[in-house]
């Protein structure tokens, strides 16, 4: 690793005062660490945050949860509350990583982590992400594990994480405070598509900490189901994920929530598709619809074609599970 | 490999390893992997892919299983961590290091420190119930031998003697 300034500020206002273009805030450090070993980024200051009071899950006014952005993933999987109110995100939080990087990676880290495009992580390749203008050889090169959906002709990349495919889908807002003070983001809005400015993966300023997640109310507790598809049973990124959750009214749908994970440079997900199940019955024929729809513009690169029809079978079967999910 | 414990241009930390305060001086970016090696010759844990990929690594910080190659030892301060050289009880071995030599639980043994810790943490959960769960649980500690079916044996016939056992 390239020698650093380290800091490790006491107050959130301290933290934000360090702040620079050249500045990483560090918490668990199970990306950014690696991504310095790898010189890919080589920051000049890192702003230890472990030390800020954001450690915390408390429930809202509104019925939801608070998540501090300091809550390690293996806490927050395993938190009562989330495991009673949320299953969906503890069953995301344990498909990702390994339980060593659960224990260390932070809620607010698992939203930053970037894409495991193996042409980004490959210093000696062009990358737009990694210096935008130089080319995207994964757009005619390997791109198995690409997207499907909502890429652009500068970035093919995917978001890696499990944990924020749940999220999407849960409809959590990002709090965030900078300098110029705070502002919530929902989560459809936090992360952004590659468009020609695929070096952004989210809307987050430099100057701007992730002090907490807000989930609200629990809606799905009864019926939902994280299903993820990957090469080996663990351990290992999604080729495709599906985060599906229901409210039925017997065996209709009162409402729905539909995220995919390894399709895109963000969770993917379509208002409209869950809006057309409304109402209809929690079939396999419903289900195979808001598949067809969701998946309607996804465009396939050379070698991951098979990605539509495995989301497609993987959306069905895991609405299909979530309906039978908390039935005797 | 330097004899001094410390490297006299760091920043001051203090943590406690094995049992034992330490006083310790390091750079920013030194991981706690290379911490233990190069500055305390502590070489039972192992560099495998420096990537937090293989669970070579692996050791408890404040009795949690976390990979030693993606944390910083300026970030360890004021932490209780225990390696692999804390383990056994003098000359006594820990039962899960007797139970890997009675099922045969490595070949080359590089990677077993790693699996050891990782499995004390995965106990220090206590959310394990199954052979199952244990395979999922310990996906992080991976074994280029493959004595994989060896290691399994090995912790599930320790699991209910250490299982929900105090934190180091």
């Amino acid at each position: 690793m390239t020698p650093f300034q380290y800091s490790k500020p006491t107050s959130i206002d301290a933290a934000l005062a360090l702040t620079g273009p050249q500045a990483r805030f560090i918490a668990g450090g199970t990306n950014l660490l690696d991504l310095m070993k790898e010189n890919l980024d080589q920051p000049e200051h890192l702003i230890d945050i472990t030390g800020l009071p954001l450690d915390q899950v408390s429930q809202t006014e509104a019925g939801g949860l608070l998540i501090g952005a300091l809550v390690s993933n293996a806490d927050l999987a395993w938190h009562p509350l989330v495991e009673q109110s949320y299953p969906l995100l503890s069953q995301a939080i344990l498909a990702g990583a390994s339980p060593q990087l659960r224990n260390m990676a932070s809620t607010g880290g698992n939203l930053l982590q970037r894409t495991r495009c193996y042409y980004f992580y490959d210093a000696s390749t062009p990358c737009n992400k990694r210096e935008p203008g130089s080319g995207c050889p994964a757009r005619d090169g390997l791109n198995r594990i690409h997207a499907i959906l909502g890429a652009s002709g500068s970035c093919v990349a995917v978001h890696p994480s499990d944990m924020c495919v749940a999220l999407a889908a849960l409809e959590a807002r990002v709090h965030v405070q900078g300098k110029a003070g705070v502002r919530q983001i929902d989560f459809a809005d936090f992360h952004r598509l590659p468009g020609d400015s695929p070096q952004r993966d989210n809307q987050l300023a430099y100057d701007e900490l992730i002090t907490a997640i807000e989930l609200p109310a629990p809606q799905f507790s009864q019926h939902s189901h994280y299903l993820k598809v990957r090469d080996r049973e663990s351990y290992a990124f999604a080729l495709i994920s599906v985060a599906a959750a229901l409210e039925l009214d017997g065996d209709n749908i009162v409402s729905a929530r539909l995220a995919l994970g390894g399709v895109a440079h963000k969770p993917w997900r379509n208002p409209a598709v869950e809006q057309m199940l409304q109402g209809r019955a929690a079939s396999s024929e419903s289900f195979a619809a808001a598949a067809d729809m969701l998946l309607a513009d996804a465009k396939p690169l050379a070698h991951n074609a098979f990605k539509i029809k495995l989301a497609h079978a993987a959306i069905v079967r895991a609405f299909t599970e979530a309906a039978a999910t908390g039935v005797a | 490999m330097s004899d001094t414990p410390t490297d006299p241009s760091g920043q001051a930390i203090s943590l406690t390893l094995n049992g034992t305060p330490r006083q310790l001086q390091v750079q920013p970016w030194t991981t706690l992997l290379d911490l233990l090696r190069e500055q305390l010759d502590l070489t039972g844990t192992k560099k495998g892919c420096d990537h937090g990929q293989c669970g070579a690594c692996t050791v408890l910080r404040n009795g949690r299983r976390v990979n030693a190659c993606l944390t910083l030892a300026i970030m360890c301060d004021g932490d209780q961590l225990t390696t692999i050289e804390g383990v056994a009880d003098g000359d006594s071995l820990h039962p899960l290091q007797q139970a890997f030599i009675e099922h045969d639980a490595f070949q080359c043994g590089y990677c077993t420190p790693g699996q050891i810790c990782s499995a004390l943490g995965m106990a220090n959960e206590g959310r394990v119930r199954s052979r199952d769960d244990i395979k999922e649980a310990m996906s992080g500690n991976l074994c280029r031998c493959g004595a994989y079916s060896n290691i399994l044996d090995a912790v599930e016939a320790t699991l209910p003697l250490i299982h929900g056992g105090p934190r180091p």
